[in-house]
């Protein structure tokens, strides 16, 4: 087996050849790149995708986000848009007194799987089952990740968390919560999806999700939610390298890919608020 | 010599990386490598370009600290490397047993 010993291109500059820029640093609506998110995090490639999909529909100047609390939150003081900060699990219902009162924004909302299933459980089902116009985001690791990494309601059977070194047992903890399969049962909801952060391929299949809710929003026919699995390597005690596979392996088989609920063909179907 | 046509390249903020790995991964043509006795300035390995970039985005979108910015070239740029492609390497080395 021979090994490949090719020439390190210097990279720390532009190309002094014509070349065009076809991707930047940091999304145009992301102020800061630097964060002391751990290594492997997926969280920011979610907020980039998001972020990016508000650029391309150019709906920047409208836009309102809502964020709970976790390691996400660290994006809540460095997004070049409106953004709101809601108590612990509350995010949903803020966004609706801010839709309801401002119809023409663009409200979305950013949480993590503790936050949105455990906290504030509530809220997000209350909110899809009105079919208020807003866009709400899971951001799904399966663990607390700012507090220490414990188990959420959204961890699966077997997965290792802080509070679950042998695993997740049906037994002792009770099942997972599958919310997207869960919001998707409402009359209000009108577009559920589940996209994931693992692989390129899936960044980009995540990021049409992302427009298509907002699209739903826009169009006024209820409310739209997208589920962004991600990864937590430092949580599952993985190394960063293994954790796409980890997420696929483990999450993927009982949190499915895919679009869940679409109704936005439907146009007799509409949202509450407007 | 062989020579090996980029359409793309990648512009690196070294000093960004957290040493993930995830860039080399998600490379289609596997021209990322991790360095193995150099850090940044945080103590991280970081990527390092091979000739045969395409600028297809896949660093850029997969990397959790925003390293990459790629630029596609408008006509591509050839490189000359001393060391044949792999391929027929691997073809010549079994050749040779």
């Amino acid at each position: 087996m021979t090994t490949r010993s090719l020439p390190i291109i210097e990279s720390t500059s532009a190309p002094t050849q014509a070349a065009k820029l076809v991707d930047d640093f940091t999304p145009g609506l992301i102020n800061q790149g630097a964060h002391h998110l751990c290594p492997g995090c997926g969280e920011p490639i979610a907020m980039r995708l998001i972020m990016e999909a508000v650029e391309e529909l150019e709906l920047a100047q409208k836009t309102i986000a809502i964020f709970g609390i976790g390691c996400y939150t660290a994006y809540s003081n460095n997004l070049d848009v409106e953004v709101l900060q809601a108590l612990h699990g509350r995010a949903p219902s803020l966004a609706t007194g801010v839709k309801r009162s401002l119809p023409d924004s663009l409200v979305l909302t950013v949480q993590g799987d503790g936050d949105m299933v455990n906290e504030g459980l509530q809220e997000v089902l209350h909110t899809m089952a009105r079919g208020e116009s807003v866009t709400c985001f899971l951001l799904n690791n399966g663990v607390f990740g700012e507090t220490g990494g414990h188990m959420t309601a959204a961890t699966v059977l077997g997965q290792r968390t802080k509070n679950s070194l042998e695993g997740r047992t049906a037994q002792e903890h009770g099942y997972p919560i599958v919310i997207s399969d869960l919001i998707a049962r409402l009359d209000g909801a009108a577009y559920v999806a589940r996209g994931a952060v693992n692989t390129h391929t899936n960044v980009a299949r995540t990021k049409k999700m992302v427009k298509e809710a907002l699209a739903v929003q826009t169009a006024g026919l209820g409310g739209s939610f997208v589920e962004i699995l991600t990864m937590c390597p430092t949580g599952w005690f993985v190394d960063t390298l293994d954790a796409p596979d980890y997420l696929n392996d483990n999450i993927e088989p009982i949190h499915r890919f895919g679009v869940v609920l679409d109704r936005s063909d439907d146009s007799r179907h509409h949202g509450a608020g407007r | 010599m062989a020579t090996i046509r980029s359409t793309g390249t990648v512009v690196i903020d070294v000093d960004a990386c957290k040493g993930c790995d995830l860039c080399v991964a998600a490379c289609p043509v596997d021209v990322l490598v991790m360095t193995t006795d150099e850090v940044n300035v945080r103590g991280y390995p970081y990527p390092q370009l091979l000739p045969g970039c395409v600028g297809c985005k896949a660093c850029s979108q997969i990397c959790p600290d925003f390293v990459f910015q790629v630029y596609r070239f408008e006509t591509p740029v050839e490189h000359e490397v001393s060391d044949p492609p792999p391929e027929s390497s691997l073809e010549s080395s079994e050749g040779v047993q």
